[in-house]
């Protein structure tokens, strides 16, 4: 370094050289620099804004997946909602309107046996008097003719009258105890139409109730078909929830699953050895999880053949005889690990007793291991949780069928912030590179002030004399 | 496309490989001579820990020093536990009463031949071929040996460790300390020349970290 400041006697004048030999390089350079350093900053600007539109392409075709795939989704989601209303009318119309000839036979019958009654119920008049034709004979009969005798004939029709008038009333009073009768018999038919159409109206509500539940999903299902923004967005937000809740039931089952495991885990040893290893793992604890998955498996499969989940086309898709039968197996695989599973719990307890006994008998504490007589509730409770958590584990099929489902819309989501976030990234990048050349250029002509000035003060003249000339 | 199938067979063959896992052997020398026969009931105390101590396929023997130790018949008990629970609990019961049984009979010997205790475990721990091979020599060290019984042989103990429990003080020691010092000097050179590992513990209420 002290080389250059020797190249006269004096550093300080030769220090001055120096700068004013760079300062004039730098100069006379500066065209081709400032060139060059926009060059570089306008290439780099365009590379990255190159890149950060390729990744907004790719973020753009991402989206535009993710969007089918949530509406492919949606949609089958949606034609299982509407399948299954359809299956409920189904069963509603199966089984309450079958029975529609009977009712209305038996409507028809209640109502003509009311119209019989009715007809048998109309009020007979009594019969017209028969003394007025009398009365009319006695009255015209002549007193020339005497009216002695009418007395006599007056008594006997009065006598008839009464006579005649109780036989009527009598009449009368036990045709209306007919009539009576009738209609109390008719109460119950009207009460048993007046119910078999409430019933009817009630199924019909159902129905009608129904028939709105399916247009609002048709509505729903029309949308996403269509493919518009709202489904979409409702449909993504309902995949974060089934994500986030599925997640949170998997996570519970998999603590099952753990303490499961360490309830056949010990006694496992019992049958494949303590210390055999496999693959650095221990053969007991791996025999362990392998009932476990075994059993988490047949879970799967017998949830599928009871079309609760549909992991599996093709099990779905069995003929139902078929599906009966694996049903069946899959319930007696399950029953049967179950009941192993509970054998080993009390054999852990029984392995854990007699390694309790002998450390107390090494320890030189006899006596202490006496038998606690409650000790049977805790082997009770071992051996009923080992018997109930691979039915429970069972029902790990439904959030895992969510959790799957959900987790490609939620992969997808992720992939597009983080796409979204690289496009940012490049963009900021290449626009901080062109402005990084802007200022490159202006910090080189920092050095280069003397210069510049002086050049701008002899351009400055020669502009002034341009302007006139052009004026004149 | 072959590679990669190669590759997956040789990553489930490796995963597959049936292993056990590290296992140890332990031999334990209890001096019966002279006075220090008194002593006994503290070597039960350490047998029965040892006992809690060892787990599934490790090996244990128990073997008392006497005139001349280097021979089987001075084992009195040993055992290489089952890999099953229950078995191996019903083997360190029995392991329990016949060191039990040893320690109600045991009579005191006349010489202490250390050296050829320490041979007998070598030999027996060199044939079980555990991961971790320990001998415990429960003595005062002051090794005396029969007229006639040659015992300056070269022992080879890599990979061994040597413990010394309970190396109690002798009347002599308490005249002069440097006997004391010496002696625990002496076995610790001759260990660690051999390739081997010299631990003395006193306190036996500090057994933890014995196992």
């Amino acid at each position: 370094m002290n080389f250059l400041l020797q190249i006269t006697p004096w550093p300080v004048v030769s220090a001055l050289l120096w700068i004013v030999l760079i300062i004039t390089t730098l100069y006379f350079a500066r065209p081709t620099a400032h060139k060059l350093i926009r060059a570089a900053g306008h290439s780099l600007h365009k590379v990255f804004r190159t890149a950060s539109l390729s990744v907004a392409k790719a973020e753009d075709s991402l989206a535009t997946r993710n969007r089918e795939v949530l509406l492919a989704a949606g949609r089958e989601s949606k034609e299982r909602i509407v399948e299954r209303e359809f299956d409920r009318i189904n069963e509603t119309v199966r089984k309450d309107l079958a029975g529609y000839a009977a009712l209305h036979r038996s409507l028809s019958e209640s109502i003509d046996r009311i119209e019989q009654d009715h007809k048998e119920a109309v009020d007979v008049p009594p019969d017209p008097p028969g003394w007025v034709k009398a009365v009319e004979a006695v009255a015209k009969i002549e007193s020339k003719d005497g009216r002695i005798g009418i007395g006599n004939v007056l008594s006997d029709i009065h006598k008839s009258l009464v006579k005649a008038h109780k036989e009527a009333m009598q009449a009368y009073r036990e045709a209306s105890g007919q009539r009576h009768a009738l209609l109390r018999k008719m109460r119950p038919e009207w009460r048993e139409i007046q119910q078999t159409l409430a019933k009817v109206g009630k199924n019909v509500d159902s129905l009608l109730g129904r028939s709105v539940t399916i247009d609002r999903h048709m509505q729903e299902y029309e949308d996403i078909v269509k493919g518009e923004d709202h489904a979409v967005s409702i449909l993504s937000s309902s995949s974060l929830v089934y994500f986030f809740v599925s997640a949170l039931v998997l996570v519970v089952a998999i603590g099952g699953a753990a303490i499961n495991f360490s309830l056949i885990a010990r006694p496992m040893a019992e049958m494949v050895g303590g210390t055999s290893l496999l693959g650095g793992f221990r053969t007991a604890d791996i025999a362990a999880l392998v009932i476990i998955m075994v059993e988490i498996s047949m879970g799967l499969f017998l949830m599928e053949s009871l079309r609760i989940t549909r992991l599996f086309p093709v099990i779905g898709a069995l003929p139902d005889k078929i599906r009966v039968r694996m049903i069946w197996i899959t319930f007696t695989i399950l029953f049967l690990l179950a009941s192993v599973e509970a054998g080993l719990a009390f054999m852990r307890e029984v392995l854990l007793h007699d390694e309790l006994a002998t450390s107390a008998l090494l320890r030189g504490e006899i006596g202490t291991t006496a038998t606690n007589e409650y000790m049977w509730i805790t082997t009770a409770a071992q051996m009923g949780m080992g018997f109930i958590l691979p039915f429970a584990l069972t029902f790990v099929a439904i959030p895992l069928e969510t959790f799957v489902h959900s987790l490609r819309t939620v992969i997808g989501l992720v992939a597009l912030g983080a796409l979204r976030f690289i496009a940012l990234v490049l963009r900021l990048v290449g626009s901080g590179f062109r402005y990084f050349g802007l200022l490159l250029t202006q910090l080189y002509d920092l050095p280069l002030f003397i210069p510049l000035w002086w050049a701008a003060r002899d351009r400055e003249p020669r502009k002034a004399d341009a302007t006139r000339m052009l004026e004149m | 496309m072959r590679t990669l199938i190669l590759l997956g067979c040789a990553l489930l063959l490796t995963s597959c490989s049936s292993g056990r896992s590290a296992n140890t052997g332990v031999y334990m020398l209890i001096d019966t001579s002279g006075t220090y026969r008194e002593e006994i009931q503290k070597a039960e105390q350490i047998i029965r820990y040892a006992l809690t101590r060892l787990d599934a396929t490790d090996s244990f023997a128990v073997a008392r020093v006497d005139t001349g130790s280097f021979s089987e018949k001075d084992i009195v008990a040993k055992i290489t536990f089952d890999d099953r629970p229950s078995s191996m609990n019903r083997q360190k019961r029995l392991f329990a009463e016949q060191v039990q049984a040893f320690v109600d009979d045991s009579r005191s010997s006349q010489y202490t031949d250390i050296t050829g205790g320490l041979l007998q475990a070598v030999e027996f721990l060199n044939e079980k071929q555990p991961a971790e091979k320990t001998v415990l020599i429960f003595s005062d060290l002051k090794e005396d040996l029969q007229d006639g019984y040659v015992r300056d042989i070269a022992i080879d103990l890599e990979g061994f460790q040597i413990v010394a429990l309970n190396v109690t003080k002798l009347r002599s020691d308490n005249v002069d300390p440097r006997e004391y010092l010496d002696r625990l000097e002496m076995w610790r050179s001759k260990v660690e020349k051999s390739g081997g590992n010299w631990r003395v513990i006193n306190d036996l209420d500090g057994l933890e970290g014995l196992l």
